[in-house]
């Protein structure tokens, strides 16, 4: 049996506290615990978060393996302090039937460095044009209850309306990458003074607030579950705002770099700012991070979206759109999240990054915390410790991240799944 | 002038006369002369490099890296490495390993010569860029206006009322020359229907109108911009007629211009479509000087860029 102690750890509320961990799971949480012959963890000045879990993760296996593998991506994962990821589906095959979810979970569970859930598509080959087995997912090893087409949307208001509906069998959840593509043929970057300027074609905010708009009321009529991907437009918060005060049941999530960056960059036509949907000005900025805080947006969520060096070292209309965010999030989260004095809401931060997510996918086991009894499932923080980003070092296999020499706060220097370190003295186990 | 030109907007307005002066400057050291050559860039080495068709443009090029007496290699994208998958990174790589003091580009791709800057040591010239900029079509359009009113060495355009006129959304040429018309004094109208006029426009530097039966009086130059064939299926106008009855320069509009006012096109033009064929050809048009005036701009550019020395 093993046996772990964490020794004044800082809970989301509170003194720090002493916690025993039994065969992965916290046993014992108290001012004080003395025990001979255990393993002890000195986690003095650290933060106790409920290990995070991310809804939007590409890890390109199967298929681009030479962009990310679920191990990379695993690593990436658990040394950006998180405990579960959801893989999307857009992989080569892509994941839409049991055989697929099942290899992908399977495949995380082996490596064993965190939880990799397989999101299921919602139409057959990301099409929308019939819907995918989402039962058989639903039913497999994977026990998927999220099903998304993200890359594409699921255009068709029928079809939609149909997966909202199907998907209430298994408390499921359909999460939208809203992006009317009637609006947005060849878009480039955000429909804006700037893509006039710089001859890059115009990727409307109306092209995604109009399928919210629709999607919230075709929930609303059905009386299903629907996930926002990547908010990113002012817009897009003033509907979900309304669609929640009406009742319907929304979750909305933003990215990290979307709480960061600006369509400004794009103007360097480097495409590492290359994104989709696209950076927006910085007035969606400040109505996305109000929105985090407010709570109109549920959670971040990262996008990690890995590219190998040829499709993102060339001309900007051929590159892959997408960004590395795993190793990153909860610095952004962290720096969102914070007053003018520097303080930081670590409740809020554990909401948006673990609790939140958790509930959205119906994960039990992740989400839960310092609770005796729950499954040790933890990320350990030292909030004075910052990180400045090196492309090269990160453990993704692909280094497209537009952070390079950005000082981040915050340092995951532990991360557990299930009692076992994944990350210790913040570097990855295996 | 900087190590590159990408954009009409790298341009002072003392740079931008002096682009001005040195092609006239060229063009009178040409004259009369029976081998129209200077040797001004000898052992240097020019290369175009074409990812998209241009036969005018990457032809004016050539002949103005030639009537310097430069090195002048031409790099189609057809038929060459880049078809087998070759990256922009690995051709700039190359040129910069053979040795190239110039590279002239042309490319679908709104933003390549800035990449490409990023990754050579030699001057980089956008020869257009996807539906971005053509710096060197807007200089020799403003060389053009400025010979052909009366202006003289020194000057700019100051005061001079130009009307551009149609596909303002996909036009790398009125992107470019509303930035360099602004900078030398010049006012700038652009008209189209609003489906062909940019997000933003009335931020830029120029005016912007929908009817251009009242712009064109005013007007002291129309410059007409061509109308894509793809474009005419994309609902930016109902049909190819209406357009050319709302923005088609033909016959009578062109008698409601000042006496003196110029009709211009960078080409290749769609007769009886933006421009008819009677205006084309007419005593107006300066359709035919531009493309001699590109041969003596893109020399001055070249020129200035490569310092002349060898």
């Amino acid at each position: 049996m093993s046996t772990k102690l964490i020794q004044q750890v800082r809970p989301l509320r509170g003194d720090p506290v002493d916690v025993l961990i039994e065969d992965g799971v916290i046993t014992r949480i108290a001012d004080t615990i003395v025990l001979q012959d255990v393993e002890v963890i000195d986690a003095r000045g650290l933060i106790g978060l409920p290990g995070l879990v991310d809804l939007h993760t590409h890890l390109r296996e199967p298929g681009r393996e030479d962009a990310e593998t679920i191990e990379t991506g695993s690593r990436a994962a658990a040394l950006g302090g998180y405990t579960a990821v959801h893989a999307m589906a857009n992989t080569d095959p892509v994941a839409d039937t049991a055989g697929v979810v099942e290899q992908v979970y399977n495949t995380g569970r082996q490596i064993g460095l965190v939880d990799v859930i397989p999101v299921g598509a919602v139409t057959v080959g990301l099409k929308g044009e019939r819907l995918a087995e989402l039962g058989a997912m639903a039913d497999s090893a994977a026990r998927v209850r999220m099903f998304s087409d993200d890359g594409m949307c699921v255009g068709d208001p029928g079809l939609m309306r149909r997966a909202l509906e199907y998907v209430k069998a298994f408390d499921g959840v359909i999460a939208q990458h809203a992006e009317d593509s009637r609006l947005t043929v060849g878009a480039q970057m955000n429909e804006s003074e700037l893509s006039g300027r710089l001859g890059l074609t115009g990727w409307p905010a109306v092209a995604e607030e109009s399928i919210i708009a629709r999607d919230c009321l075709l929930a609303e009529h059905v009386g299903s579950r629907l996930h926002i991907c990547h908010l990113s437009t002012a817009g897009s918060v003033e509907i979900v705002r309304w669609a929640k005060s009406r009742g319907v049941d929304v979750t909305a999530e933003v990215t990290p770099h979307h709480l960061l960056l600006t369509e400004e960059l794009v103007a360097t036509y480097d495409p590492l700012y290359k994104v989709n949907p696209p950076l927006r000005r910085g007035t969606d900025v400040d109505a996305l991070r109000g929105a985090l805080r407010d709570g109109t947006i549920d959670i971040v969520a990262t996008d990690h979206a890995p590219h190998a060096v040829e499709d993102k070292e060339c001309e900007w209309a051929y590159a892959r759109p997408g960004m590395l965010g795993l190793q990153q999030a909860l610095s952004i989260a962290i720096l969102t999240l914070s007053d003018e004095s520097g303080a930081v809401d670590w409740q809020r931060v554990a909401e948006v990054t673990s609790i939140r997510p958790a509930r959205i996918a119906r994960l039990d086991d992740h989400g839960i915390g310092f609770v005796e009894g729950a499954p040790a499932n933890l990320t350990l923080v030292d909030p004075a410790q910052s990180t400045v980003v090196d492309p090269h070092a990160l453990a993704s296999k692909s280094h497209n991240t537009p952070y390079e020499g950005l000082e981040m706060p915050g340092r995951v220097m532990a991360t557990l799944l299930r009692g076992e370190f994944t990350v210790r003295d913040g570097q990855a186990v295996k | 002038m900087k190590q590159h030109l990408l954009s009409a907007a790298d341009l002072t307005r003392d740079e931008a006369v002096a682009v001005l002066d040195t092609a006239e400057q060229i063009e009178a050291s040409l004259q009369g002369r029976e081998v129209k050559k200077l040797p001004t860039l000898r052992g240097r080495t020019v290369v175009n490099l074409f990812f998209e068709d241009s036969t005018r443009t990457r032809i004016s090029f050539e002949l103005a890296a030639k009537r310097l007496s430069a090195d002048v290699i031409n790099f189609s994208a057809k038929g060459s490495s880049v078809s087998k998958g070759e990256s922009l990174k690995d051709t700039a790589l190359t040129l910069q390993a053979m040795g190239a003091d110039a590279v002239v580009i042309r490319h679908g791709a709104s933003g390549a010569p800035w990449q490409l800057a990023s990754w050579v040591d030699g001057s980089v010239v956008n020869a257009g860029d996807g539906t971005h900029e053509h710096p060197t079509q807007a200089l020799l359009d403003a060389f053009t206006m400025r010979k052909r009113t009366g202006r003289s060495m020194g000057q700019g355009l100051d005061g001079l009322r130009v009307t551009i006129v149609g596909d303002v959304l996909h036009s790398r040429v009125a992107r470019s020359n509303v930035l360099l018309l602004e900078t030398l004094g010049a006012e700038v109208t652009l008209v189209a229907p609003p489906t062909l006029l940019p997000v933003g426009v009335e931020t830029w530097p120029c005016a912007h109108s929908y009817d251009l039966d009242a712009a064109l009086p005013g007007a002291d130059v129309v410059m007409m911009l061509r109308v894509q064939r793809e474009r005419m299926n994309a609902s930016y106008f109902p049909t190819e007629r209406e357009y050319s009855r709302r923005y088609g320069l033909d016959a009578v509009r062109a008698a409601t211009l000042e006496p003196a006012a110029i009709v211009m096109h960078p080409g290749p033009m769609n007769r009886g479509m933006e421009i008819a064929a009677e205006v084309a050809d007419g005593p107006r048009s300066t359709i035919v000087e531009q493309v001699a005036n590109g041969v003596s701009v893109r020399m001055a550019v070249l020129y200035l860029l490569l310092g002349g020395a060898a």
